[in-house]
């Protein structure tokens, strides 16, 4: 997605890096302008090594991205993108990069985020359902009467009905 | 009762233990704190999470504080080590292929002589040898840099130290990116348990008494939060006391192994505790005591000179000028805060900020605050000794 989101923003050469082994060589050999790495990605130490190496072209040199404008190297942490810039880039030509970087690697976190909630909805609906069918067996009653009974129990426990419901199966698992 | 949040980081190591500890143990709670605690995937993120505020406490390398004060490294803020959590326990690893033909040529990795291991390690690896380390700041750097020097002439011009992150140390190794490497505990019992390495050395052969990792904080926030900083102080002093005494090894390895922090066996992470390492993928087992400090021996005192000598380090690598380096790191380690803030709680506490690097040869008696403080050995395996004030 990211890599989407900088083809959208402008013409650049993008390549992906996905095996850490020897990246600081792959870098090299590469000698991109810019490097992005997600932040919880371990090998970010391997890239902090590689600013500091001396010699004027292996040197990748630089900046975190502070220098590209107030701000935006918090903002970088927190999106969790971090930009290693090449010397000889101009820092104007850096921020429409990062910024469009930032902006989906955003968007890819809240899409990761709803798609556990949507998961977790799904495992409690299979839960109630599950529960529901034992307290209709049990008592011989409807489904809405069960949903009620449950809802009621959930009520007086101060919990949520997916959570009677999960300690319903669990306790029936262990005396089945 | 009221408890006040502190949000403070870490890396997976066996030396995370007193922040970990102190939140589980109760200690941070005893002084009205909780530590919200953040598993760090990198040195140079979590430095970051501290400079920008995300966390407002840190695990970090002992260099790393002293490196932004003189300048060096990304983007930063000034900070202040509160003071020190471990001393010692990381190891030097070598690759199966060195480790054959160094036995083949005579050696009995007997884990504990530097210099015999540093020239059975050269006279194997021939004239190029590259060695990871976790970060460029690191004690692990400054070990590696100051052993393989100080071995004398043979020592090849052809030694490249190169950065990977501790859990891809073993794998690193395995593919011969790396023929060696030095890592903090557990991920060179990690990459034995593997078969991809063979423990060569533990640091503290190189030095006995290597201030491992700190207590990191913003310096404004140690401007600000002096409070804070001194509640903070308190609890890890009382979670290194509890981490030192033998009998809290088991449950101390239990609570690191745990999902949320370690995620690794827990038997591992008790060879650290306990000093007893399986050293080769054969089995063959080796003593190391007194391999990680949490406690004894003042062992929590952020000393001056442990700073200066880091600084005296950076600046002779990286071409600074040394008397202003000596200067500047000597305040990044605040001796007056951690003093403050255990005075009157019956810790002991030493006379001096600042002593004799490597001038112990056996454990001795120092003088203290109120009563005499031991210290333990304190020397580098050649016997040199760091007067901070004659290193100018």
């Amino acid at each position: 997605m990211i890599v989407d989101g900088l083809r959208g923003a402008g013409n650049f050469d993008i390549q992906v890096i996905s095996e850490p082994s020897g990246l600081a060589r792959q870098i090299q050999v590469r000698d991109p302008d810019v490097v992005l790495i997600d932040i919880a990605n371990p090998s970010r130490d391997v890239l902090e090594e590689l600013t500091l190496a001396s010699g004027p072209k292996e040197r990748p040199v630089a900046m975190f991205t502070d220098r590209s404008g107030a701000g935006l190297s918090a903002a970088a942490v927190e999106a969790g993108v971090s930009a290693y810039v090449v010397d000889g880039l101009q820092p104007a030509r850096l921020k429409p990069v990062l910024d469009a970087a930032i902006a989906r690697f955003r968007l890819f976190q809240r899409m990761r985020t709803e798609l556990a909630e949507a998961k977790r909805a799904l495992e409690e609906r299979k839960v109630i359902d599950r529960a529901k069918g034992m307290v209709m067996k049990a008592r011989g009653i409807g489904e809405d009467e069960a949903y009620a009974l449950l809802r009621k129990a959930a009520m007086d426990q101060n919990k949520r009905v997916a959570e009677v419901a999960q300690a319903l199966v669990t306790a029936a698992g262990l005396l089945a | 009762m009221s408890m006040t949040r502190i949000p403070a980081g870490y890396l997976p190591l066996t030396d995370a233990a007193p922040l970990i500890a102190a939140q589980e143990m109760g200690f941070v709670a005893e002084e009205r704190l909780t530590l919200d605690l953040h598993r760090a995937p990198s040195w140079s993120s979590l430095r970051d999470m501290l400079a920008f505020g995300k966390v407002d406490a840190a695990q970090m390398l002992a260099p790393v504080p002293v490196a932004a004060a003189l300048g060096l490294g990304g983007a930063s803020a000034p900070f202040s080590v509160l003071s020190v959590l471990s001393v010692n326990g990381t190891v030097i690893v070598v690759s199966n292929s060195l480790s054959r033909k160094m036995a083949e040529a005579g050696h009995r990795f007997s884990f504990d002589d530097a210099v015999t291991a540093g020239k059975a390690l050269i006279a194997a690896a021939g004239p190029d040898l590259r060695i990871g380390v976790p970060f460029p700041f690191s004690m692990h750097t400054e070990l590696l840099t100051y052993w393989l020097r100080g071995l004398g002439p043979e020592t090849p011009r052809g030694i490249n130290i190169l950065t990977v992150p501790p859990p891809r140390m073993a794998e690193a190794i395995k593919r011969g990116e790396i023929d060696a490497f030095c890592v903090g505990e557990p991920w060179g019992s990690i990459a034995v348990e593997q078969g991809s390495g063979t423990l060569l050395l533990p640091g503290r052969a190189i030095w006995s008494f290597a201030p491992e990792k700190v207590l990191a904080v913003r310096s404004g926030w140690a401007e600000t939060e002096p409070g804070l900083s001194g509640r903070l102080i308190r609890a890890l002093w009382r979670a290194g006391r509890w981490l030192a005494d033998p009998a809290s090894r088991g449950l101390a390895a239990e609570i690191l192994s745990s999902r949320r922090y370690l995620d690794l066996p827990a038997e591992i992470i008790e060879r650290t505790l306990s000093g007893k390492f399986t050293v080769s993928a054969q089995g063959l087992q080796r003593d190391a005591p007194d391999f990680i400090e949490f406690h004894n021996g003042a062992a929590g005192f952020p000393w001056r000179s442990q700073a200066q000598w880091i600084a005296l380090q950076l600046a002779e690598r990286n071409g600074l000028d040394r008397q202003a380096a000596l200067e500047t790191a000597g305040s990044v380690f605040r001796s007056d805060l951690y003093r403050a803030a255990l005075r009157g709680t019956g810790a002991k506490l030493p006379g001096a900020s600042s002593k004799l690097e490597g001038a112990n040869t056996a454990s001795l008696q120092a003088a203290g605050e109120s009563e005499t403080v031991s210290l333990l050995q304190n020397r580098f395996f050649d016997g040199r000794v760091f007067d901070p004030l004659a290193a100018d």
